[in-house]
């Protein structure tokens, strides 16, 4: 087990930028989830680690080992890949073995490594099984037991859980959070699903566009979002914004858009009256109510535990959760009450959050 | 008309007919027809025709009778029919194997990222779309005895002092024809197998490189199993084309010197057409069969190994 320092880690592709330098403390033991839409870097960034791409400038650092020049196989790291790469014309025990082959192992230390893990995943009836013959969760098993048999200093997961039907993929989730619970190996973890990095995080590294948004703990970062892009891309459905004006004169502050909704605020940054800002609100922090924002119903989606309401503010659109069931339908005006004291507010030219 | 009649029985549950109708077999077995007919018209037909003259001492212009095995027989004691067997033996070996060591190697240099990868990939294609006898042509050139740019440049460089006589002496005229078959047939192996390079996954490689694989082990132990399939493919068809060559053998040396380079197929026609003794040029090319055979044998069996390639129902 080791810790992972990334420091300021730039990439280009031919004269083209990905990764604008990027900083990220990873402590031993920790489990860290790299998360960001498609094309943010973060892939990039776990093929560095792993020694598959090179690095443009700066450094990263197993350990106390700068890694930059490390050929792969010394980096002491085990990845787990998208489609799993399994070698097709071995068995799953092959399969997990062939590092310690490679490594000139003997095949008793082998066979009992191999089996160790494959106690461990529950894959001991399959050893002698093709991939060909296994589900994709047991082969997303096998690819992990391929990883645990290396005993690394760290796990790499590029989006393991992708080619999974979603049961299977919670199942897996699971899965994975125990073995890393019951292991303690440093891991680093990528993925586009913000509720994999959600559930599974110790610390979740938010991307966009090759920069790092934002770094914190799951609740952190849905609490407090630093921007209005980790606002937005930090739980599910998203975050409204309602784009206004700050209004800071005596009484409480609040924020009123163009149509003349008002909305309330706890507090606001002081002299900052008239400042254009984005209001955001969580859909589950919106309350079903006599007064507030005024919207109309466009589409009720009941989900069972709860009602997803997508309605109309103006010429913007916003979505309200409630666990109660109203009855509310298509085309009814209603009002929704925003919680001000769980409201954020974010500077509308930069997207930057305001604090008080 | 028909619709009519059937519709009138359907009372009685579906009639055979219109069970034949909808079976899926048997509409499958109506398309298969053509292409059936075409291959025992063209192929069954004429095989079983010449296996049949092997049979009978047919002449050109003389039906024959039946013999029995007098033209195996014949043969048998024939030391040219012999030496026959022994060059295509010879020149199938050699050139297969050499085909797929440079054609293995060409592929898998092919395969890497190269600057004009797309220009070079289609020059290397060159010798195989050039028509054969053209190709066979402008050997004859290379191997001429008096203006042989080979001989010429080794005479110029001071290797040699002399012309070397390719064709006309009995080992020289058997490594030219086995290199000008191994330059013409290295672009189907090369692109073949390449094709075949191309279907494994990136990420398998990568995978290997973080269990510690060197670049040969990555070769030996990932590439090479994962071609296997295709390699017993490829080599199978070039075994055949090879053992089965005539063209090039004809152009360049017909058969010579003193049946030097003679392959059963050139001393098939030689004896069968040009001397006009079709029964015993049928016999030649009869025995070519179990040969041929055997190849297709071996790919078959070494196919049926690699159980990874199956279905999901074989624990």
């Amino acid at each position: 087990m080791a810790s992972v320092q990334i420091s300021d880690v730039r990439k280009s592709f031919g004269g083209f930028e990905v990764l604008h330098g990027v900083t990220v403390p990873i402590e031993d033991g920790a489990f860290v989830v790299l998360v960001g839409p498609s094309g943010c870097g973060k892939s990039t960034l776990l093929r560095m680690l792993a020694g598959l791409e090179r690095i443009t400038s700066g450094t990263i650092s197993i350990g106390e080992r700068v890694v930059n020049d490390v050929q792969p196989k010394e980096r002491d790291i085990a990845m787990v890949f998208q489609n799993y790469a399994l070698y097709p014309h071995m068995t799953v025990a092959q399969n997990m073995g062939f590092s310690l082959k490679l490594r000139g192992a003997d095949q008793n230390a082998i066979d009992s490594k191999v089996n160790r893990a494959a106690d461990i995943l529950d894959l001991r009836q399959l050893l002698d099984r093709f991939p060909r013959q296994l589900s994709g969760g047991q082969r997303q098993r096998v690819a992990m037991g391929r990883a645990i048999v290396r005993d690394p200093q760290v796990f790499l997961f590029d989006e393991p859980l992708s080619n999974l039907d979603a049961k299977l993929r919670v199942a897996m989730r699971t899965e994975i959070k125990e073995l890393h619970q019951r292991l303690k190996t440093t891991t680093v973890y990528v993925t586009h699903d913000q509720i994999e990095a959600m559930t599974m995080a110790d610390k979740i590294v938010v991307m966009h566009d090759g920069i790092v948004e934002q770094i914190g703990a799951p609740l952190e970062l849905y609490d407090r979002p630093d921007n209005k892009f980790v606002a937005g891309f930090i739980g599910s459905p998203a975050m409204n914004f309602l784009d206004g004006t700050l209004k800071v004169n005596g009484g409480a502050p609040y924020v009123e858009t163009a149509n003349g909704a008002k909305l309330p605020l706890v507090d606001a940054p002081a002299a900052s009256n008239g400042r254009p800002v984005s209001y955001g609100i969580r859909p589950e922090h919106l309350a079903f109510a006599d007064s507030g924002i005024e919207a109309e119903v466009a589409v009720v989606e009941p989900t069972g535990s709860e009602t997803q309401i997508v309605a109309r503010v103006g010429n913007q659109e916003m979505i309200a959760v409630f666990r109660e069931r109203h009855p509310i339908a298509p085309g009814d005006r209603i009002h929704l009450q925003p919680r001000p004291d769980v409201a954020h507010l974010f500077d509308r030219d930069n997207g930057q959050r305001l604090r008080a | 008309m028909t619709t009519i009649q059937m519709q009138g029985q359907t009372h009685s549950g579906p009639s055979t007919w219109q069970r034949l109708r909808t079976s899926r077999n048997f509409i499958a077995l109506w398309f298969m027809l053509p292409a059936a007919a075409f291959l025992i018209l063209f192929l069954a037909y004429p095989l079983f025709l010449g296996v049949w003259m092997s049979f009978t001492d047919a002449r050109i212009g003389r039906a024959g009778i039946f013999v029995g095995l007098e033209n195996y027989e014949w043969l048998w004691g024939d030391s040219i029919f012999w030496l026959s067997v022994f060059n295509t033996i010879l020149y199938t070996t050699v050139a297969s194997a050499i085909k797929f060591a440079v054609g293995l190697y060409l592929a898998l240099l092919l395969n890497r990222h190269m600057p004009f990868k797309a220009i070079i990939r289609a020059a290397v294609l060159v010798p195989f779309i050039v028509p054969t006898v053209l190709s066979a042509i402008a050997f004859w050139w290379i191997y001429d005895a008096q203006f042989s740019i080979i001989s010429w440049s080794l005479i110029k460089l001071g290797v040699i002092h002399e012309n070397i006589n390719f064709l006309g002496d009995d080992n020289w005229a058997r490594a030219s024809v086995i290199f000008a078959n191994i330059w013409r047939g290295v672009p189907f192996v090369a692109i073949t197998l390449l094709a075949g390079l191309q279907t494994v996954s990136p990420s398998l490689y990568e995978a290997a490189t973080l269990d510690g694989a060197t670049a040969w082990q990555r070769f030996r132990y990932i590439t090479y199993p994962l071609l296997t399939p295709i390699i017993a493919v490829v080599m199978t068809f070039s075994v055949l084309f090879t053992f089965t060559d005539f063209q090039l053998i004809w152009a360049l040396t017909r058969g010579g010197p003193v049946n030097a380079t003679h392959l059963m197929a050139t001393l098939s026609y030689q004896r069968g057409i040009l001397s006009g003794r079709l029964g015993e040029g049928a016999a030649i090319a009869t025995a070519m069969i179990p040969f041929l055979l055997a190849a297709i044998a071996i790919s078959w069996f070494g196919m049926q190994r690699r159980k990874w390639q199956q279905g999901t129902d074989n624990d």
